[in-house]
């Protein structure tokens, strides 16, 4: 567990206020998120539910500084990032936020144990030593300790997405953003991959925000939050 | 090793054909502008080394003499006419022991060889051809020039110790039918008398090998009625690409006019240098060809990498991280293409080395010469880097510039 987590079980890790974010070009630009504010704590997950199109994942890419707003105000760890350059973003998400996306977007050119290692050679806080047998026991975590050597492209999707998992906690992010983390997968592994963000995600006290279709999955997360057209309700 | 080249290295091997067209283009651009460079460059030098051996470095004659309108004047005063009609030219050295010795206190200077030059008629009982015969003296005219190098017949001892000795060129002999022993009678100012072949020498210079005939300087002077004097001073220097700037000071403070080789044989010299660019520039058009396969190697890998920019930028890894992945991946074609060009191109080198071919005119040759200098492969990598870098620059800009939101978004243009 990180140290800023275990000391601050419950602290808010991510905050947006008065989030407004505006796509696409000329006449057919979209207002897609209207003045959304929002909070995640440590240790807690919570569900992003709603319609598609409502501005879930858009929120989701705001929230993980992959994207800029329009107006509004995003902090991390109580700083504020929503006006930050493009480097310091860049570093916020490297030290501070790990991603799952749907479509688990591993490195297919790479073993699974490379993928998981590579946000720590990036952030570079570990020795070489110390990120392999990290990465070993993030990989053994998700159920995956025999096939580290596997490429991306010798894993099935389920076991992708695991892997997916562990390389977002491989930095040990105050935050873990997920977007539809389930959502290409049986009901089987949906339930899988699940159990283990939140559990691992829990253990080490990170805050969790996951957009999702999945009512089961949602009704099994710390709280949920419905979006409509671009608020929430 | 880093990880932003170890993600370049897996991101190339993952696109292998593509790869090796990008690694065989850099390979024959910097192979084949080795090779070109080598044999332009080895016919320059061997010619170089050709008429250095004939004619020395620098060659002195004719006493400059100013006339009223160029003078200076007197004092410290800078007023001075320059003027082209103020500077007479008087033929010959006058004093040519006395300039050798102010020439020998040049730094550069080698040796200095006197000589004394004249037109002649020689005829065998065969035929009568016109020819030059140079007055020299051996043990001064060897060291300026490679005249004991040239001898293809006959032996310098005997034309050192017997008098009315000669040294006749090759296709001067051949014309005559001289060999050596031969006797021959020599006509010049009114006069004429018999010489002895004692060697024959060839430079590969034809206009040379067909003109000239030395004797020793007593016999010339006696031959061209010349007493005293020199026609010229052959100069020979250390260094002899600094030839132009010592003729110049040769000329300034010895007062005599000093035509250094690289003003004599300056349209021969003008030939290589154009020769040597245009096939430059020709061969340049692989490296371009190299520098295109790679931006359309680096662009097809942005376009189906975009997913994994954009896990990278999710991860951290900044914009200058993916600039860098692109330019490694530039970078490690651009090594391997360039060990392995200098290898191609040391090899053609050789292999070109050994084609027969027979050339004589301005030198002499029976294959190709080529010259193994580190700056054609220094210059040859150097293109290939700079052309390489540049086309690579764009794709990995472009990379750098995607926006990871824009990506997964998948509205990333």
């Amino acid at each position: 567990m990180s140290s800023a987590a275990k000391q601050n079980p419950g602290a808010v890790a991510l905050r947006c206020t008065g989030l407004h974010r505006s796509l696409g070009q000329g006449e057919g630009r979209v207002h897609v998120l209207k003045g959304v504010t929002f909070e995640a704590r440590r240790g807690e997950v919570c569900a992003i539910v709603g319609p598609s199109g409502c501005g879930k994942s858009t929120l989701l890419y705001l929230l993980g500084l992959l994207d800029q707003p329009d107006d509004g105000q995003i902090e991390i760890n109580g700083a504020l990032m929503s006006n930050s350059d493009d480097l310091a973003r860049t570093r916020a998400r490297g030290e501070h936020i790990g991603f799952v996306f749907q479509f688990h977007f591993l490195m297919l050119e790479f073993t699974a144990l490379e993928n998981v290692m590579m946000p720590m050679r990036k952030l570079g806080r570990l020795a070489p030593e110390a990120m392999q047998a990290r990465a070993h026991a993030l990989l053994d975590s998700v159920g995956l300790g025999s096939k580290t050597h596997r490429l991306g492209t010798q894993l099935s999707g389920g076991e992708q997405q695991r892997v997916a998992v562990a390389r977002a906690l491989a930095n040990q992010p105050a935050i873990l953003l997920a977007d539809e983390p389930t959502g290409n997968l049986d009901g089987k592994n949906s339930g899988l991959v699940f159990d283990l963000l939140t559990h691992l995600a829990k253990e080490q006290g990170q805050a969790v925000v996951l957009v999702t279709h999945n009512p089961e999955i949602a009704q099994r997360c710390d709280f949920t939050r419905p979006m409509r057209d671009g608020v929430f309700v | 090793m880093s990880p932003n080249l170890r993600i370049a290295y897996r991101f190339l091997t993952a696109k292998k054909r593509a790869m090796f067209m990008s690694l065989a283009c850099t390979i024959l651009g910097v192979g084949l502008f080795i090779v070109t460079q080598a044999t332009t460059s080895g016919f320059e030098k061997f010619f170089t080394k050709t008429i250095l051996g004939i004619n020395g470095a620098i060659r002195i004659e004719d006493r400059i003499q100013d006339t009223m309108t160029s003078m200076a004047a007197a004092g410290s005063a800078d007023f001075y006419i320059v003027n082209r009609e103020g500077v007479k030219y008087i033929e010959g050295v006058e004093e040519p022991q006395r300039l050798a010795e102010a020439v020998r206190e040049f730094p550069n200077v080698r040796a200095v060889s006197a000589v004394v030059r004249g037109n002649v008629q020689i005829t065998t009982s065969f035929k009568t051809e016109d020819a030059q015969v140079f007055g020299i003296k051996l043990e001064d005219h060897v060291r300026v020039s490679d005249l004991e190098e040239q001898i293809t017949a006959g032996d310098l001892e005997t034309f050192r110790s017997a008098t009315g000795g000669a040294l006749v060129g090759r296709v001067l002999a051949d014309r005559l039918q001289l060999a050596v022993g031969d006797s021959f009678s020599v006509a010049a100012r009114g006069q004429s008398r018999a010489l002895k072949v004692s060697a024959i020498f060839e430079t590969g210079y034809r206009e040379v090998d067909k003109a000239n005939v030395y004797v020793l300087l007593p016999e010339a002077r006696s031959l061209l009625r010349r007493p005293t004097g020199a026609t010229f001073l052959q100069v020979s220097l250390h260094d002899p690409t600094r030839a132009p700037r010592d003729a110049a000071r040769m000329k300034q403070i010895l007062r005599h006019d000093a035509k250094p080789w690289q003003e004599r044989e300056k349209t021969w010299l003008d030939v290589f240098r154009a020769l040597r660019i245009s096939t430059m520039i020709t061969v340049s058009v692989f490296t371009l060809i190299a520098s295109l396969a790679m931006f359309n190697t680096l662009a097809m890998i942005v376009l189906e990498k975009t997913k994994d920019i954009a896990i990278l930028r999710s991860m951290g890894y900044e914009r200058k991280d993916i600039t860098q992945v692109f330019l490694w991946q530039a970078g490690i074609v651009l090594g391997i293409g360039a060990a392995l060009g200098a290898l191609f191109g040391y090899v053609v080198t050789w292999m070109v080395e050994q084609v027969p071919l027979s050339i004589t005119g301005i030198f002499k040759t029976d294959h190709f010469i080529v010259v193994r200098d580190v700056n054609h492969y220094l210059a040859a990598i150097a293109t290939a880097v700079v052309m390489v870098m540049v086309a690579s620059l764009i794709p990995a800009r472009r990379a750098a510039r995607l926006e990871p939101g824009d990506i997964v978004r998948g509205t990333a243009q």
